[in-house]
């Protein structure tokens, strides 16, 4: 009888001392992490565009959180799917073509002789890109435009245009190799970049 | 002359052909001038110099044609007098084969001078204002990377430069340019290294030339005599004449990966730049020509010249003898770091030392890539250490984490590895191509963040707008409840004082209620139409009356102006038409 | 040339091919040395494994829809041909050497995705592959030129017409008489002798390690001087393999009494030291890729091969003991990074994200 109550109260005893331990080491080596929404949000493009069908990223960024599916973010395309996929350990799934297609970076460009100086397009810039004030015309701070579109709809005169980035000998960059001998597919789609 | 001083080895290296001799034969040659020149206005690392020169525009020999458009950045001068043709995009020498903004100048054959203005004491100047000289002059490295060279003087302030390292070891085969420098202008560029010196104060510097220019070595050893310079000569090797390689061979100091030499009390300058130093400052001449190096087995006389910065690569070819049938690969630079040139109209800039045009013996395509198999013969040829197979690996399944672990960035991309590859992988390309990568997303990663702030100022902004509208709705909701109450404690007190004339209505009331009621009736469906036709029409008008004013001689739009007046005025009075019928209702 | 063609534009002479075949050429001298010792078989096995590994590697190239040509043209099959043959024992039936070399050639390399890709030694995994299958094969060394003097009872296969006969059809020659078990082997089940008898009553010991098996490994460290000296292999997997067993076996070495584990000498000469010190552990495809990776590599082959032959159960075990090495390589990478240029430390370990 007194074993098994030695027994016992030996195990409650090392019961306490390890519960003991693990709370304290829970406490003194506790990881402080980005709360998941930042770092869905860092992951994000920020172009603000709503394509997604949020009212910019970091919203989308929560919807995200909260298990919305990756892959309706164009401007971010593969990449940004396969970055979501790794962080939250799920499929990278292929890009929702109901939110648009990924298309090369663009910025906004305004034809000044016909902007009449609405505004309208100042108060739809996500990022305060466009400067200008009323019944003067407008210009694109082309570093800080994030090429979202979100201009172009509301303008009455249909004067902005999105330009893709020009390729200057500044921003060229080299390309990879193409394998020597491009025969079957997998070679192919790995030599393509 | 004291002794040899101690060198270094660097690790790595390799020894391919020298083929150095083909263009030294002839000495430095007169490169006659161009009838049209092309000025890139980028011929540095930095920011696009602004042109300062109208179309048409006569210029001197000299002047200035573009100024420097910030710090980071480097003024063009006109190399010869004549007139600005154009200011347009045009062909440019970089790897990339796109244009580049130039000035085209076509030269009047005068070759005449804007006024210069030498300095010879320059002792007495203080070493901010040699600064400025060589900035004005337009000097950017002529070794290679085109740094503005001011801005590398002064790169670290507070660091003393206690070694100055001139540059003369032009370690890639086929080039001779500051070979034939240094054999032919050693007093200028000593005179252009005591300018440094000035500047600089430093307590030693050290002239590294490579052992296989016995002539540059000896005419710098004359030119330097009694002076507190040492000549140091070094075994040659490829890539000594890398600027973190010779210091290593040097000094036997590593460059701290991502900083500058000055991090370490080293400055490292090109003879070439020496003799840009000599001419902005002793004779006060802007960088306008440079000593270049025309070689390859496809030129009949492969030759060095002193030629005008813009002449264009095909008069240097013509010059030099080129047969275009045996040209294979026209190079700008040497055959292990310099770039394919696809246009020879493009023109020589501030950093082309050399003009290789191969045939198809001397620069053959390269075989297919065969696998990689590890053999780890890049590893032991390269320079910084670095383990090319690995990286390369990386490079191949875009793994940027590991590359950037593996130093990709610390490569400086010199060719050793490609060259002793035995399955000929074009690695630097591997290199090159992931470097751009990770630019292209730190770039993304910077701009996305900021995107993303100032998104979130826009949002906090908008945020206090509402906030700051809602309290004014309030305060004035509280002065209009206030009002209320005093005009009706007011009329209270009149009603307890005049009792007997009671229930009138207030006399403001009425006017109140018709407001109200027309604002809440507001526009009918039709009313709306016309006051936005009434709009339009004023819009219309305006823009006719602004475009007219820009454009006084547009008869259509003279012609329009009294039609839209018209359209307007009937569309306005249209409206007030029925805003009155409706108010008389 | 519509894509901009990046620099160098030069590149020296060396190739892979040139790479293969001087390790082919390397191995010349132990060839020549073990056909006069062993008659045809080498010569034989040779043959007979460069046929097959053409064949399956031409096979296989076809399946994946590689140009055969291309790749045929790199030599890296006849290396490992001719690798295995080497290990073979001369005269090891001819179905042996298909099953090795196609399990080399199949599993080895191409199911990695061919030359450069794969993580094990080929040649070795073959002949892991055969030895753990077919012991009784393996471990039947033919005896040497010059035994019957010694031990009437033996007679060497020296001629050609006999050799083909064993390596084609092994059951209509007399089984006795003509293979023996090797010194490794022999040093591994005494129990009673002490070194100096074991000497006198087993004419296979030789002076050394082994007779003619002593002779021939001084061959074949010829041929790998000569790819030092061409600079084909740097030093360090070769000097770390054989200075660790060097090591192991003196420290080791229990005398010359019977529970003696052989002598530095025994070790080092005998079985396939050699030709695994400079043919194996140098391929560079399977090793660890900075010299110190490759010196550590060397190193733990050098240990390995001496805890399996001393207390494992395999007489000989370079090709265990690099398979196993082949297994580390990726981590010893990770851990032998060199100190790069302006870097204060080099960058060792995993490092984030790494698997």
């Amino acid at each position: 009888m007194s074993i098994i109550l030695t027994a016992v109260v030996i195990l409650l005893i090392l019961a306490l001392i390890f519960g003991a331990l693990l709370g304290y080491a829970a406490i003194r080596f506790r990881v402080e992490g980005d709360p998941i929404v930042e770092q869905i949000n860092a992951l994000l493009p920020q172009t603000q565009c709503g394509q997604c069908g949020h009212p910019g990223c970091k919203p989308y960024a929560e919807g995200i959180a909260n298990g919305e599916p990756i892959n309706k973010c164009p401007p971010g395309g593969e990449t940004t799917i396969q970055a979501l996929a790794d962080l939250l350990d799920v499929e990278a799934l292929p890009l929702d073509g109901e939110h648009g297609e990924e298309k090369p970076r663009t910025v906004a460009f305004i034809r000044e002789a016909e902007c009449i100086g609405c505004t309208k397009c100042i108060q739809a810039c996500p990022v305060d890109a466009i400067l200008g004030a009323a019944k003067h015309m407008h210009t694109v701070i082309v570093d800080e435009c994030t090429g979202c579109d979100l201009c172009v709809e509301p303008c009455p005169v249909d004067c902005i245009d999105m330009l893709p980035i020009a390729v200057t000998p500044q921003n060229w960059g080299w390309d990879f190799p193409r394998p020597a001998h491009q025969l079957i597919a997998t070679d192919a789609q790995r030599g393509a970049a | 002359m004291t002794a040899q001083p101690r060198i270094w080895d660097i690790p790595g290296g390799i020894h391919p052909p020298q083929n150095k001799h083909q263009s030294t034969a002839r000495g430095l040659e007169q490169m006659p001038l161009p009838a049209r020149l092309v000025l890139p206005l980028l011929q540095h690392i930095g920011n696009r110099a602004v042109p300062v020169v109208q179309i048409g525009e006569r210029v001197l020999k000299g002047q200035l044609i573009a100024e420097a458009n910030g710090p980071l950045s480097c003024p063009v001068h006109a190399p010869t007098s004549g007139i600005v043709r154009a200011i347009e995009p045009a062909p440019y020498p970089h790897a990339s084969g796109l244009a580049e903004l130039a000035i085209i100048l076509e030269s009047d054959g005068q070759d005449e001078w804007t006024e210069l203005r030498p300095l010879l004491d320059y002792r007495d100047e203080q070493p901010l204002n040699l600064l400025d000289r060589i900035r004005a002059a337009g000097i950017s490295g002529l070794g290679g990377a085109g740094f503005p060279t001011a801005v590398k003087l002064a790169s670290r302030p507070d660091h003393h430069i206690d070694t100055l390292i001139i540059n003369g070891t032009e370690c890639e085969p086929y080039i001779t340019a500051d070979d034939m420098t240094m054999r032919h202008r050693a007093p200028q560029i000593v005179a252009g290294i005591e300018v440094l010196m000035h500047i600089l104060k430093p307590d030693q510097v050290l002239i590294g030339i490579e052992d296989n220019k016995p002539e540059a070595i000896a005419a710098m050893r004359e030119a330097v005599g009694e002076r507190p310079m040492q000549v140091v000569v070094i075994p040659t090797k490829y890539p000594s004449g890398g600027e973190k390689q010779l210091i290593q061979i040097l000094t036997g100091k590593e460059v701290p990966s991502g900083g500058l030499p000055a991090d370490i009390g080293i400055l490292c300058q090109n003879v070439g730049t020496a003799l840009a130093v000599h001419d902005a400052v002793l004779l006060g001449r802007p960088l306008i020509s440079r000593i270049t190096t025309l070689t390859g087995a496809a030129l009949e006389r492969p030759t060095n010249v002193e030629a005008l910065i813009g002449t264009p690569i095909a008069d240097l070819l013509a010059f030099a003898g080129l047969r275009q049938n045996r040209l294979y690969r026209l190079v700008m630079g040497g055959p292990m770091m310099g770039f394919t040139l696809l246009d020879s109209s493009a023109p020589i800039i501030k950093t082309s030392n050399c003009l290789l045009a191969g045939t198809i013996e001397e620069l053959p395509p390269p075989p297919p890539a065969l696998p990689c198999i590890r053999c780890g013969l890049c590893a032991e040829a390269c320079p910084a250490e670095l383990l090319p197979q690995q990286l390369h690996w990386f490079a191949i399944g875009k793994d940027y984490e590991q590359l950037q672990r593996q130093n990709l960035f610390d490569c400086i991309e010199c060719g050793a590895c490609a060259y002793v590859c035995p399955s000929s992988i074009p690695l630097v390309q591997y290199f090159r191509a992931g470097k751009a990568e990770i630019r292209g997303i730190e770039l993304q990663q910077s701009r996305a963040e900021h995107s993303r702030q100032r998104f979130e100022q826009r949002q906090e902004r908008l945020e206090r707008e509402a906030e700051q509208r809602e309290l004014e709705r309030q305060a004035r909701a509280e002065k209009a409840a206030r009002a209320k109450a005093a005009r009706e404690a007011q009329a209270a007190q009149q009603q307890t004082e005049q009792s007997e004339q009671a229930t009138e209505p207030k006399p403001a009331e009425p006017d109140l209620a018709r407001i109200q009621s027309r604002k809440v009736t507001t526009l009918s469906a039709e009313q709306k139409q016309l006051k936005i036709a009434a709009a339009t029409a004023r819009m219309a008008l305006q823009r006719a009356q602004k475009q007219l004013a820009a454009n006084p001689d547009n008869a259509d739009l003279q012609a329009q102006i009294p039609t839209l007046e018209q359209a307007f005025t009937q569309a306005q009075q249209a409206f007030d038409a029925q805003m009155s019928d409706q108010e008389k209702q | 040339m519509a894509a901009p063609m990046s620099s160098p534009h030069a590149q020296g002479s060396n190739r892979t091919r040139t790479i293969m075949l001087q390790v082919l050429g390397a191995t010349a001298p132990g060839i020549a040395l073990m056909t006069w010792f062993f008659g045809w078989g080498t010569l034989i096995n040779i043959l007979l494994a460069s046929t097959c590994a053409i064949g399956f590697e031409a096979a296989i190239l076809r399946l994946r829809r590689r140009p055969i040509g291309f790749y045929l043209n790199d030599g890296s099959a006849l290396v490992t041909a001719w690798l295995l043959a080497l290990a073979l024992p001369p005269y090891a039936p001819w179905w042996l050497v298909l099953v090795a070399i196609g399990f080399a050639i199949t599993f080895g390399k191409h199911l990695y995705g061919g030359l450069g890709q794969n993580p094990f030694n080929p040649a070795m995994l073959g002949y892991a592959m055969v030895l753990v299958s077919f012991p009784m094969e393996m471990t039947s060394w033919p005896v040497w030129r010059g035994i019957e003097q010694l031990q009437p009872a033996f007679a060497p296969t020296l001629g050609l017409m006999e050799g083909l006969q064993r390596v084609f059809m092994p059951g209509s020659l007399p089984a006795d008489g003509w293979a023996t078990a090797t010194a490794l082997d022999l040093l591994k089940n005494n129990s009673a002798l002490t070194m100096a008898e074991l000497q006198q009553a087993q004419p296979a010991f030789g002076s050394m390690a082994g007779r003619a098996w002593e002779w021939v490994a001084l061959a074949y460290l010829a041929g790998g001087l000569y790819l030092l000296y061409k600079r084909i292999y740097s030093w360090h997997a070769p000097v770390g393999m054989l200075g660790a067993l060097a090591v192991m076996s003196l420290l080791f070495w229990n005398g010359s009494g019977s529970g003696s584990n052989g002598s530095p000498l025994f070790h080092l000469l005998g079985g396939a030291t050699i030709l695994g010190a400079f043919f194996i552990a140098t391929d560079p495809v399977t090793s660890a890729t900075s010299n110190r990776g490759r010196l550590v590599f060397g190193i733990g082959i050098g240990v390995l091969v001496y805890v399996i032959r001393v207390w494992g159960n395999y007489p000989d075990a370079v090709a265990f003991a690099v398979l196993l090495m082949n297994l580390c390589a990726p981590t010893i990478d990770y851990y032998t990074t060199p100190r790069t240029y302006g870097h204060r430390k080099a960058k060792r370990g995993l490092g984030k994200g790494a698997e």
